[in-house]
């Protein structure tokens, strides 16, 4: 839901420049796949992104703010790993979130709240398949129902902008296709702006409405130091058919209700 | 033939083997002191069984003569309490500083050499210093013990505090959490059963330190009984005592272990 303005942003650490002279405007609801080499500066790109980072020249303005300075609740995040609690259940680890929230001083709901919390926090978890694993820990969980339920405990916040880094580097294809789908249903219902990095190009096309690759432009050892990673493409994604599934049971109930009132009429 | 690194013994083996060094203690003893008896019957190094059960009968089971409590008893307890107050203070006031300091840049910053610094200070050293400002009492022991095994627990807790993947708690804060929040619900649920570790490993320490305190200045507890006994050279008394010291330490570590193992479930799911 958000919209995102990178205005030449360059980060270094010490004498070892990063990432130089990035910039690009994102619309509302988009979903950007960033790719790139390993080390070209993704993941430090997404922590300025959250606020963990600061750049170290330009700016980022989200919905033409500049962005707060440190992760908040409009911006949800997944990592590769450690991105759920362990000592809590798979519910709570969701319910979580919530609990923050409506509970400032000590952060846990009672009574009629907190069931109002766990059947919404139930029903994430049922969208990502995640129902009968309501009691588990995440020690008890596969690595892909760990970053779904990551997915889920991000989502019941309903961020505007959603930031995953590798969150399905570990998967196996199959369930990485299942958890693919999830995904961009929640991206559907939820029209939140997804920033995800991936190593994997046919994720990257195969999910987002744009893909952004970082690289270095000068790669001589000498040079190493002085230039970081920049821009080297920048392609929209076109999707022909978004989502075929939800869109065809509503059209053959218009289909059947205009026979209907065809018959009628007649 | 495997390697000896790849052979393992079965389930009796390992049983006989865990019970032998124990075993080859007890027969040591019986035989040293057989012999040491044989020589001298008035000896008291080395006392025999029926002593030493004579001892524990008068120690245990019968009220002493002057007093009508049983000694053993008597001992025990306070020790016991001496113990658990000032573990339990250290535990607290240990808890606090170190999730504090592994979690906040500021108390970090403040705390850090300062609690490096304060650990290498040996806590028997300033044991006369404890005594001439809280006086003979039972404050300086409880004091001993809580100064012995505070510097530990703190760094070992600010170091597990460090220890929590940064992700996690970027994560907590993405989800809207506050600081203190943060602590309740993210930090201290984490570093209980880490706390309760740490208590256990610095119960050794604690011993030492309650029974060189009960050793100099005391009027029971089980330090100050073991150094009374010392001068009647009355081993068949200090034996049995040493021997009780550990099996309340071992009790005691046995305790902890069993209540973080069944309270904090979450830390052994899925592993087996
Ligand atoms: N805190 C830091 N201090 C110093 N250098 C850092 C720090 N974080 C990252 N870097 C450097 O920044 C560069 C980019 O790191 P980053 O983690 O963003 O790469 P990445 O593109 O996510 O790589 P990968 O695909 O392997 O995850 C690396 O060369 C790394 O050494
Ligand atoms: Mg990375």
């Amino acid at each position: 839901m958000s919209s995102v303005c990178v205005e030449n942003v360059w980060k270094s650490y010490g004498r070892q420049t990063v990432l130089e002279r990035i910039s690009f405007t994102v619309e509302q609801k988009s979903f950007i796949a960033l790719v790139g080499p390993s080390g070209c500066g993704k993941s430090t790109f997404l922590r300025m992104l959250l606020g963990d980072e600061a750049p170290s020249k330009g700016r980022i303005l989200i919905d033409g703010e500049p962005l707060m300075a440190e992760p908040s609740p409009d911006r949800g995040v997944v990592f590769q790993k450690y991105s759920v609690f362990p000592h809590l259940t798979c519910l709570q680890n969701v319910m979580l979130g919530l609990e923050l929230a409506a509970a400032p001083r000590l952060g846990i709901l009672l009574g009629r709240r907190r069931r109002e919390a766990k059947d919404i926090s139930r029903a994430m978890l049922g969208n990502v398949g995640l129902g009968a694993a309501e009691n588990k820990y995440p020690s008890e969980l596969s690595g892909g129902m760990q970053q779904r339920l990551a997915i889920a405990q991000a989502l019941v916040k309903k961020p505007k902008l959603l930031l995953l880094d590798e969150p399905f580097g570990a998967l196996d294809p199959g369930i990485r296709a299942g958890v693919h789908e999830t995904l961009l249903e929640l991206w559907h219902e939820t029209g939140m702006t997804v920033f995800m990095v991936t190593h994997d190009l046919s994720e990257a096309f195969k999910l987002g409405t744009r893909v952004i690759a970082f690289d270095r432009r000068h790669t001589r050892p000498e040079e190493m130091e002085a230039y970081g990673a920049t821009i080297t493409f920048d392609l929209p994604v076109y999707h022909p058919v978004p989502k075929p599934p939800e869109i065809i049971p509503v059209f053959a109930e218009e289909l059947d209700e205009k026979a209907v009132r065809y018959k009628a009429a007649v | 033939m495997r390697r000896l690194i790849n052979q393992y013994p079965s389930v009796l083996n390992r049983l006989l083997l865990a019970v032998l060094p124990f075993a080859l203690v007890f027969l040591a003893y019986a035989v040293a002191s057989e012999a040491r008896l044989a020589d001298n019957p008035a000896d008291k190094l080395l006392p025999a069984w029926a002593t030493i059960q004579a001892a524990i009968i008068r120690m245990g089971f019968v009220p002493d003569m002057r007093t009508g409590d049983f000694l053993l008893y008597v001992d025990t307890m306070a020790s016991l309490e001496r113990l658990a107050i000032g573990v339990a203070f250290a535990t607290v006031i240990g808890g606090i500083i170190g999730i504090l300091q592994g979690l906040i840049p500021y108390v970090r910053a403040m705390m850090v050499n300062f609690t490096s610094v304060v650990s290498m200070i040996p806590p028997l050293a300033i044991l006369p210093i404890l005594f001439i400002t809280f006086g003979l009492g039972e404050l300086s022991k409880v004091v001993l013990i809580t100064f012995g095994i505070l510097p530990y627990i703190v760094r070992d807790l600010a170091q597990r505090t460090e220890e929590i993947p940064h992700e996690q708690i970027i994560k907590a804060q993405t989800l809207g959490a506050s600081t203190w929040q943060i602590i309740l619900r993210v930090v201290l649920p984490q570093m209980l059963p880490r706390l309760i570790d740490s208590v256990r490993l610095s119960l050794g320490s604690a011993w030492l330190y309650l029974i060189a305190a009960e050793a100099i200045a005391a009027e029971n507890g089980l330090g100050y009984r073991i150094f009374l006994m010392r001068r009647y050279l009355a081993m068949d008394v200090i034996l049995p005592y040493v021997f009780w010291i550990t099996f309340l330490a071992f009790t005691l570590d046995f305790i902890l272990r069993f209540t973080q193992r069944s309270l904090f479930r979450w830390m052994y799911r899925g592993q087996a």
